[in-house]
């Protein structure tokens, strides 16, 4: 109970520290083309912009009876790696503005937003200049390690779950059987290695209990986290999925044994003409499929969940005309709760199957194969692929 | 397709990537192992507990043979050493019984010996009596009848036919 409480401190200090930054930097001008969310369009835009990363923490927006629009939230830092070298400012420079008007000028060179990415402005350019294709054609992508919302939400989640876990583990010093909230945590422990790690690595589980864990709980807390109204889509950014996806694919290459490398390259027990055609598929299996597989199944489960909980929200501004404000708010109440509810199955069902196919994808790498019917269990984990590939 | 690339941030994913290398590295170090640690030691111990109190229960079960086992020896034993007790108290009374006779016969023995000893004594006794007397008697038979020859002799006869020596 005394870690949970600890945490939930933890937790609220946090957000009241953040909220008092938010009250300074929420001052910002006003926008002329912004308003309050009301066309099919500009919900359709608000949704995209949502998915996307974004490099302040935005809570809410209102229109004041001025007719000004005020942004709730805080400024996160801005870390890009430009032709100066690294510069770092306060998102809060670019005044929310993301269509590339606001341009900043920070570390001897000029850098504008345009869609939640930062571009640097070639020199000479003051204004940033589109051709036909909205694509800027005087200024290019820079490298962005800035504190975006997903790397805050990642960072968030790594320090509560090493409140949580820790205190697991520190608890287990006094005594056998822990209590409070580590009573709640430690079944969950149990449950990843006893049916992810062990059935699906067999004896060696051991040591990928630490990746396979730290994975399940990150991604599901993550999962949970996008649930809340802080909108985070961390485990919805393609970036973050495939950064996992590729843990696993560096785990399971370089821990897989000579059996596994000789059932890629030289397939024993079929022709030795088809051996070569064999090894192509396999490596491309290894190397993308199976990676491609985790990534794309994650980012899209989750983006998807978002669109559609968003979308469903919004029938509330969307069918207004049609069903009265009562009426679309019902129905988008109902729709949504509904499917929010879904979501949180979502949640944990994302993280279980990419921890589950991360174990699996390692124990078909370092299995011990009895050379007497090594054959058929080839077979059985070509099988078990198919179904989830 | 292409939405998904300019999506796709490098920034973030150098971010991630060092983000989860560091908590992997954290939490398999402060958590995840002790964790593991613990559960396994717990588990052990529980499987530890229950073989031991299964071993107990068979202890329990031998150690109640063997005393039911001791305790039937114990009683044969008994009973042996209650038999042996009677067979010697009954040879004891038997063998005193047997001395007690022989000492009776062997003071009857004496005494009869005694008896004899005596008696034999007694009768020489009386014959040298009697011889006495006789030669007493012939003496006043023979004072007296030294007249009268025959008479004597008759008289001489006749005593010795009474007399009867036993």
């Amino acid at each position: 109970m005394r870690v949970f409480k600890r945490s939930i401190d933890l937790a609220a200090t946090l957000f009241i520290l953040l909220f008092s930054i938010g009250v300074s930097a929420n001052s910002s001008s006003d926008e002329k083309e912004e308003g309050p969310v009301n066309t099919q369009e500009e919900v359709e835009g608000y949704i995209l912009h949502h998915i996307k990363d974004s490099h302040d923490f935005h809570i809410f927006s209102y229109t004041n009876s001025e007719g000004e629009r005020k942004h709730i939230g805080f400024p996160l830092p801005v870390i890009v790696w430009s032709s100066e070298g690294l510069v770092t400012f306060m998102s809060s420079r670019f005044h929310h503005d993301d269509s590339g008007h606001q341009v900043v000028e920070a570390g001897g060179t000029r850098f504008v937003k345009l869609h939640s990415k930062i571009y640097e402005l070639n020199s000479g350019a003051d204004e940033i200049s589109f051709d036909e294709g909205h694509h800027p054609v005087n200024a290019h992508k820079v490298l962005d390690f800035s504190i975006t919302k997903s790397v805050f939400g990642m960072l968030l989640i790594g320090i509560l779950m090493f409140v949580w876990f820790g205190g697991l583990a520190r608890q287990y010093k006094s005594k056998q059987i822990p209590t409070g909230f580590g009573r709640i945590l430690e079944p969950l422990v149990i449950y990843v290695r006893d049916e992810i790690a062990e059935p699906n690595i067999g004896k060696k589980y051991r040591q990928f209990t630490g990746y396979l864990l730290t994975v399940f709980f990150f991604i599901w807390i993550l999962n949970l986290l996008g649930l809340t109204p802080f909108g985070f889509n961390v485990t919805g950014q393609i970036a973050v999925t495939a950064a996992l996806a590729i843990f696993t694919l560096v785990i399971y290459t370089f821990k897989g044994n000579k059996d596994y490398w000789q059932h890629m390259l030289w397939m024993p027990g079929v022709p030795v003409l088809i051996r070569p055609v064999l090894a192509i598929i396999e490596l491309a299996g290894a190397f993308l499929i199976k990676p491609f597989s985790l990534l794309v199944r994650l980012f899209a489960n989750i983006s998807a969940g978002h669109i559609v909980v968003m979308s469903l929200i919004a029938i509330l501004i969307t069918m207004k005309s049609e069903l009265t404000v009562f009426g679309s708010g019902l129905l988008s109440f109902v729709l949504s709760l509904f499917i929010t509810l879904i979501e949180l199955l979502v949640a944990f069902l994302q993280a279980y199957i990419f921890t589950m196919l991360s174990a699996l994808f390692i124990g078909m790498a370092v299995a011990e194969h009895d050379h007497g019917h090594d054959h058929d269990e080839e077979v059985d984990a070509e099988d078990v692929r198919a179904d989830f590939i | 397709m292409e939405q998904l690339l300019n999506d796709f941030s490098p920034g973030l994913f150098v971010m991630q990537t060092l983000i989860m290398l560091v908590l992997i590295f954290i939490m398999a170090k402060y958590a995840w192992k002790p964790i593991m640690n613990s559960v396994e030691k717990r588990e052990e111990g529980i499987k530890d507990a229950l073989e031991a109190a299964e071993a107990a229960k068979k202890e329990m079960q031998n150690v109640t043979a063997d005393s039911e086992k001791l305790l039937r020896e114990a009683k044969v034993e008994r009973d042996a050493l209650l038999k042996e007790a009677r067979e010697i108290k009954e040879s004891i009374i038997a063998e005193a019984k047997e001395q007690a006779q022989v000492e009776g016969d062997k003071v009857i023995k004496q005494a009869q010996a005694t008896i004899e000893a005596e008696k034999k004594a007694a009768v020489a006794d009386i014959k040298s009596q009697v011889a006495n007397l006789s030669v007493e008697i012939a003496e006043k038979v023979i004072k007296e009848e030294l007249s009268n020859k025959d008479k004597q002799l008759k008289l001489v006869d006749d005593m010795l036919g009474d007399i009867k020596l036993n």
